[in-house]
């Protein structure tokens, strides 16, 4: 294909970021040297060209090394891969780690980000933003290489406020913090070693007798015999016995519903994928938890990363598939690090590869990161993201069971979800779904932050009522009364006091408009300012709408600006007038969206009127 | 080897449904746009073109399906056996009218054409509903996310500058409903020449070449084919826009012509478009087998030479 | 050898075949649109293969590229015939049932083995192999050629050695398969559709046989002479000689558009008498006695023209001309009436119509039946016809309905203008995406594409020369000098140059070019020029002589 690149040369270094990605020798067609074997004919080898999913660590490589992703940097990228730049740029500035803006000499730049979502607003996020911008400057603007950002839900609601910190060049490290100080931030600036992360917080720890947290604080989540030791690949042994149709069996058997949001029943998805005739299969483990305040992914992945690679080579015996991905969030560096770990390690021990223990059984994973956009959490969204595209969400059907990622039959499921079929695998369906309500069998991790005594994450049995889980946290502060619950996060709802007797399962949910989503709990207590809160909501949907369906893309907006006017108690008109309009703008994203998060946009929005939180008659108190 | 290739057509399913309470009948694999159509029922659409691939962002063409949770788009789903399709429900003309009133209370619609217009009345659009229009910004920013907060006394616009960059077409993005026509058309539904992608997110996702340079330091070949697709005026020949600039611009004095282009011999049909005889713009019938409305730099944009004579010399 | 000139395919078969050839086109820029119905048939999973000394912008789309030394088409076409009966792929069905000289075809290219095909043309053994084998081995496969094949001495030849190789492999007169000129301007094939040509009558009937004469004597109440006429490159030695004295020229630009362009200037001067018809004062009209000012035909009259897949549509009036100008249909008129042949005023549509009562091929063409079938292929011989979409589908027929087609076998001859030590660099010629031919017509936009005539070279003979981007050098052929600024191209290899004919009034190429010329089409061999580059003395250099750059 004839492509126009620009004049602007990479950098060497640059080009060293993108060749360690693209190891694939170039030939002379692609991308390539001028070679004089090539003078009276070149063939298209399509093998030279390295695959299009190579494309995001490849930008996330540039960012790393430049510190943000340069015009000659997209050139040669472009020669390499054989892509257009325009589409090369679309990509890279779809998402919000990638730097598409950064001055040419960017090299050792630093960048801050600060959570300044939900939950970290009640820890305190403004008041470290002031201290940053009295030492940094203003937001976005680069001082002594140092640049700060305010960020969505960066997955520590746990202790926030919550930092990334992303340095580029010679000690490029993505580094995350939290609880963070500004002494912290500067320390993560120029400090070539960066402190260890604090483990996460998990009250449990320790407790056997839980389902998916049992090994937290029992194992070593760098070491495979500490894993082992701990039960670890029993489950996979169990599995290679029973048989593929079997595991199947089992799992739908016990009931298990993914655990991302959509509770879809997690074995009719595998045997969907399973009977397809189709070759390839693949097996994608979705870890780009962005939900704004949702962390339990985050937490099982660090210290329990031997489980999810276990559990995904579940997925992929019992589905047929060789390869599986875990897509993990850009923002979770530790969280890749250990999986990328455990991986080489259970490839070393014949745990992955192409006979795993023994059986014959061909299977590997690769894990891939995000680069800052919620919505890659959308399965669709995550095909295309991992295929180096836009995060842009494809139109079901046809569903991914039948045309996933690469256009192959994929499974795709949450990290919850598939520890849950190591603990049906050890103990059977029955007895797994013993525990749990009615409607929804076993147990539910819980992310459970604000205005507890302590946050962290929670594993309790589905059905377990919402003040009880409260309880399980100590309760509101000493003198605090509680205002409401956000459940599910921003696409979730809001709760009133009144919802505490009501047990999390979702037909208990139903008819309070609630659902449970991916399990988050934040708790406000009467010092919150809720209407703050929701404007905060509305902001992230609309920074965090992928900009591809008008409802969404439009609706957003129309809502982010409503919302403002009401939170000020300046309404258009009156606020029924507001209210009404609301509802046309909340059907139409629901209705008219391409995908859940359109069709989920104004959940929050439209729980806070009723409530009365946004909306009420004379404005705000 | 083989004589004359026989393709054996395998019979053709047929699919029954359901639109607006008719019992339709049509090819499996037709969209419930095409069946819609040959019910003579509309369905309205902006970004669905028919020579290329359906990228259902606009919405416009949602329909209810029973049984479907979320409305559906019309233009990319196929009908399926015992479908039971309202093109009129409640519901459908309720996201039409936001759908419609979203892009006009932030895009200028003005020069979406004659049907948008139409539907904008059938469905009782009021973008005004939203507060007074902000005042035009700069260019839209590349990076995600990056936007003031707002107090929500104006809408957000589109609004901004038009880009004029070079002598054959400008880009009006204050326009731009973001139907990704030009993308598609720019890249591998025709031209392939990818200039032109979808950049940013959100409200600033936008139609944008490499890191933002103007036409003449991109891949652009002229072609002209984005403007040629591009349902809102957003894209437009520069010797229209000169002339609307200069309010001369009068469709009710312009005729348009069907003829071959002087250069190549492919033999592209060209509709030129004529006013006070000159030529305004030239276009392609989109239902040509030659040319599918698509042409090349010289036959859309190289007819000056017959406009530039100067007064015929007395011969000799 | 098939009868009538034309493509034997459509542009809907490029969409539906399984391999496509482009010899000697770069259609990317040259024929855009007929580029798109590749790349839709490149998007269905046809294999694309581009020969030409140039890795093109098409070729850049190519799944292979074969970069033939400029001249060496025979060579390569033999070379990939013997490949193709060496490996037992011949159709020999087809070959046993449909043609006809087959066993002279294979002796002849009996010594073009892959070796020698390499030796010859540059291309590697196992590429010409490669485009063989995946060619005869292609369920349907679409041969395409343009002025790269037909700009030589030996044009007719070479198109026969392209021949041959469809007639070896079946792939021709059925759909998907078909061999096509790509024309390169709007109306060449109307043209010769219309009888423009020195030995034919309008839809390729022989101006030699009576019983067409006959025909068209009845219908025009003259006696025709059966000799026929001269093509250009015969009327220039005509010139020459002093046999031709007078001329008249209707919208073409001669002077700046032939080959060795002092010559062509020569001997324009030398005639008794020049007329030109145009819609420009073009330099020839420059040259002329009488200057006939003309409409712009594709948009100021009303006719037809024919495309590359045969398929005739009507042109119609847009505008109104100029003040002063008058339509070719009507100064021709005009000009009959004053040589005292008073046929009157006919409209377009009446000599179309007139066309069609002697044209078998065109007979159901109606200007209705145009309109309403936007086009119709010929042959269309009655107004029920719908036209055709491929040729030759009756040497599929069991018997082969009428003659067989006849292999020609030929055999490479390099091109006249050879290379020595003192014009060590070959140059060709071509067009840039936004640009025609002199540039009469596409030089009046103001295309943000265009930049001006530069000698384009490959780095490596940039570095050997010592000049830098867009310095001026001296360009030399055996017939002339010109000055050029260079521009670095890296579509080319070392000892291949390139140049355009788009801006004659900058530099004039064609003072370079070669009047060799093809006895049976009259081409001239736009695209073989032998060529010495030399850095000019003003430039800033302390080399005090010319350098010079081989193979």
């Amino acid at each position: 294909m004839e492509r126009h690149l620009s004049a602007d040369a990479a950098t060497a270094d640059e080009r060293a970021a993108v060749d360690a990605i693209l190891s694939r020798p170039p030939s002379p067609w692609v991308g390539g040297e001028r070679s004089p074997h090539a003078l009276h004919a070149a063939r298209r080898d399509e093998s030279a060209v390295p695959p299009r999913d190579l494309l995001l660590p490849a930008l996330r490589a540039l960012q790393a090394e430049a510190g943000g992703v340069s015009r000659g940097a997209i050139s040669y990228l472009a020669a390499r891969m054989d892509l257009p730049p325009s589409d090369i740029y679309g990509v890279a500035a779809f998402y919000a780690l990638l730097d598409v803006d950064a001055p040419p000499e960017a090299g050792a730049s630093v960048k801050v980000h600060l959570c300044d979502d939900v939950v970290c607003q009640l820890a305190g996020a403004e008041s470290l933003i002031a201290k940053l911008r009295d030492r940094y400057g203003a937001e976005g603007e680069p001082a002594g290489g140092v640049s700060w950002h305010r960020s969505p839900c960066l997955g520590q609601c746990d202790r926030g406020p919550a930092v990334l910190v992303q340095r580029a060049g010679t000690y490029a490290a993505d580094i995350a913090i939290a609880s963070a100080t500004a002494e912290d931030v500067a320390r993560a600036i120029a400090d070539p070693t960066p402190a260890p992360t604090p483990p996460a917080t998990v009250p449990q720890a320790g407790d056997a007798s839980l389902v998916v947290l049992r090994r937290i604080g029992r194992v070593d989540p760098a070491d495979l015999d500490s894993y082992r030791h701990a039960g670890g690949y029993e489950s996979l042994r169990r599995a290679l016995a029973l048989g593929p149709e079997s595991v199947i069996q089992w799992v739908t058997d016990s009931g298990l519903q993914g655990r991302g949001g959509a509770a879809f029943p997690t074995g009719v998805k595998w045997r969907a994928v399973a009977s397809q005739a189709a070759r390839t299969h693949y097996v994608v483990a979705n870890a780009d938890e962005s939900e704004p305040g949702t962390f339990k992914d985050r937490v099982v992945m660090e210290e329990d990363p031997f489980a999810v690679v276990e559990a995904l080579t579940i997925a992929g015996y019992a589905t047929g598939a060789e390869q599986g991905f875990i897509y993990v969030r850009g923002e979770y560096p530790l969280a890749a690090a250990r999986l990328r770990h455990a991986i080489a390690r259970a490839r070393q021990r014949g745990f992955l590869g192409s006979n795993v223990m023994g059986r014959g059984l061909s299977f590997d994973i690769d894990v891939r990161q995000g680069a800052g956009a919620y919505i890659c959490g959308e399965e669709t969204a995550l095909f295309n993201s991992l295929e180096g595209r836009r995060g842009e969400p494809r139109n079901k059907p046809p569903f991914p069971t039948v045309h996933g990622l690469f256009g192959k039959p994929t499974a795709v499921n949450n990290i919850e979800t598939l520890l849950n079929v190591l603990a049906i695998l050890a103990v059977g369906p029955e007895r797994f779904r013993a525990v749990g309500a009615e409607d929804a069998k076993g147990t539910r991790l819980f992310s459970l932050s604000g205005a507890v005594m302590r946050p962290g994450l929670y594993e309790a049995p589905f059905g377990t009522r919402l003040g009880a889980v409260i309880d399980m946290a100590g309760g509101l502060r000493p003198g605090r009364t509680l205002q409401a619950v956000l459940l599910g996060g921003a696409a979730g709802s809001f709760v009133g006091p009144e919802a505490l007797d009501t047990p999390l399962a979702p037909a208990a949910l139903r008819p309070i408009g609630a659902t449970l989503g991916s399990g988050v709990v934040v708790v406000f207590d009467d010092t919150a300012n809720l209407r703050h809160t929701v404007l905060r909501i509305a902001r992230f949907f609309r920074d965090e709408s992928c900009g591809q369906c008008v409802p969404c893309r439009v609706g957003t907006v129309r809502q982010e600006e409503l919302v403002a006017r009401l939170a000020a108690g300046t309404p258009r008109g009156s606020a029924a007038d507001e209210i009404r309009l609301f509802h046309d703008i909340a059907q139409a994203m629901r209705d008219a969206s391409i995908c859940g998060l359109g069709q989920t946009a104004a959940s929050a929005v439209d729980s806070a009127i009723r409530l009365g939180i946004l909306g009420r008659e004379g404005g705000p108190a | 080897m083989a004589p004359p290739l026989q393709v054996k057509q395998l019979p053709e399913r047929i699919v029954h449904a359901t639109i607006d309470g008719q019992r339709v009948a049509v090819p499996e694999g037709t969209t419930i746009l095409a069946a819609c159509r040959s019910q003579a029922a509309e369905v309205p659409t902006l970004c669905f073109l028919e020579t290329l691939a359906p990228v259902n962002v606009c919405r416009a063409c949602v329909v209810e399906v029973e049984g479907s949770r979320a409305l559906v788009p019309a233009c990319s789903r196929p009908l399926e056996t015992d479908m039971v399709v309202s093109t009129r429900s409640k519901r459908v003309d309720k996201s039409r009218r936001m759908v419609l009133e979203f892009l006009a209370s932030s895009v200028d619609m003005s020069l979406a054409g004659p049907d948008v217009e139409r539907w904008m009345e059938e469905y009782g659009v009021d973008p005004d509903r939203y507060g007074p229009k902000a005042a035009a910004g700069a260019d839209l920013d590349a990076r995600a996310g990056r936007h003031g907060p707002t107090v929500g006394a104006e809408r957000a616009t589109a609004a901004q500058p038009v880009k004029v960059d070079n002598d054959l077409y400008v880009r009006d993005y204050s326009r731009c409903i973001l139907c990704y026509k030009c993308v598609e058309a720019c890249g591998d539904q025709a031209q392939h020449t990818f200039a032109l992608a979808v950049a940013g997110r959100g409200f600033d996702a936008h139609i944008a070449t490499e890191f933002e340079v103007p036409l003449p330091e991109s891949a652009c070949v002229y072609c002209g084919n984005c403007v040629g697709v591009c349902p809102t005026g957003a894209l437009m020949f520069k010797s229209e826009y000169d002339l609307r600039q200069a309010n001369q611009w009068d469709e009710s004095r312009q005729t348009v012509t069907d003829t071959i282009c002087p250069y190549c011999g492919v033999g592209c049909t060209l509709e030129l478009h004529v006013q006070d005889n000159a030529i305004v713009k030239v276009t392609s019938p989109m239902d040509h087998e030659v040319t599918s409305g698509h042409l090349c730099i010289k036959g859309r944009f190289g007819f000056e030479f017959v406009q530039q004579r100067p007064p015929a010399a007395e011969p000799r | 050898m098939f009868g009538a000139g034309g493509g034997t395919s459509s542009y809907e078969e490029i969409e539906n075949t399984d391999l496509i050839i482009l010899w000697g086109s770069n259609a990317r820029e040259s024929h855009p649109i007929f580029f798109h119905h590749v790349l839709k048939g490149i998007r269905s999973g046809a294999r694309l293969m581009v020969v030409d000394p140039r890795r093109s912008t098409s070729a850049q789309f190519a799944h292979l590229w074969l970069g033939l030394d400029v001249g060496t088409d025979i060579a390569l076409a033999n070379a990939v015939g013997r490949e193709i009966i060496a490996a037992g792929l011949v159709n020999h069905e087809f070959v046993q049932k449909a043609t006809e000289h087959f066993d002279a075809y294979r002796e002849s290219v009996e010594p073009f083995t892959l070796a020698v095909g390499e030796e010859l043309t540059g291309v590697p053994q196992d590429a010409i192999q490669q485009l063989a084998h995946e060619y005869a081995r292609a369920p349907r496969a679409q041969l395409c050629w343009t002025l790269g094949i037909t700009e030589h001495h030996n044009a007719v030849d070479n198109v026969f050695a392209l021949i041959n190789l469809a007639l070896l492999t079946g792939h021709v007169g059925r759909y998907g398969s078909g061999l096509n000129p790509v024309r390169g301007q709007n109306n060449v094939q109307g043209g010769g559709d219309m009888g423009a040509l020195p030995n034919k009558f309008p839809g390729f009937q022989n101006v030699a046989d009576a019983a067409v004469r006959a025909r068209f004597e009845a219908r025009w109440g003259r006696a025709l002479p059966p000799k026929p006429g001269w093509h250009l490159s015969q009327m220039f030695e005509a010139m020459e000689r002093g046999d031709l004295t007078a001329l008249y020229v209707i919208g073409e630009n001669p002077a700046q558009s032939e080959a060795d362009a002092h010559r062509t200037e020569k001997l324009l001067t030398g005639l008794g008498h020049l007329v030109v018809q145009d819609m420009f004062m073009t330099r020839t009209a420059e040259l002329a006695d009488v200057v006939l000012p003309s409409t712009a035909s594709w948009c100021e009259a009303e006719g037809t023209v024919t495309s590359s897949e045969r398929r005739v549509q009507r042109v119609r009036q847009a505008l109104e001309p100029p003040l002063g100008t008058k339509g070719d249909l009507e100064i021709l008129s005009l000009l009959a009436a004053r040589l005292g042949f008073p046929w009157g005023m006919p409209t377009a549509e009446e000599v179309w119509d007139e066309c069609r009562s002697l044209s078998p091929m065109h007979s159901g063409m109606s200007y209705g039946r145009l309109e309403a079938l936007k086009g119709i292929q010929w042959p269309c011989p009655d107004e029920s016809h719908p036209g055709s979409q491929f040729l030759h589908g009756r040497l599929w027929d069991d018997p082969v309905g009428g003659p067989k087609a006849g292999f020609h076998p030929v055999q490479h001859e390099p091109p006249v203008d050879q290379l020595s030590d003192d014009y060590p660099i070959r140059l060709t010629t071509g067009r840039r995406l936004d640009s025609f031919n002199t540039g009469v017509q596409s030089g009046r936009f103001s295309s943000p594409l265009r930049r001006p005539e530069t000698l384009n070279l490959c780095p490596e003979d940039m570095a050997a020369l010592g000049v830098g981007e867009g310095e001026a050098v001296a360009i030399r052929s055996r017939r002339g000098r010109i000055e050029a600024p260079v521009h670095s191209d890296t579509t080319l290899r070392p000892g291949l140059a390139f140049m355009t004919f788009h801006f004659p009034d900058q530099v004039n190429t064609n003072l370079l070019t070669v009047d060799a010329w093809d006895p049976q089409s009259g081409t001239s061999e736009f695209k073989a020029t032998a060529i010495a580059v030399e850095r000019l003395a003003s430039a800033e250099s302390s080399e005090p002589h010319a350098i010079k750059v081989g193979v």
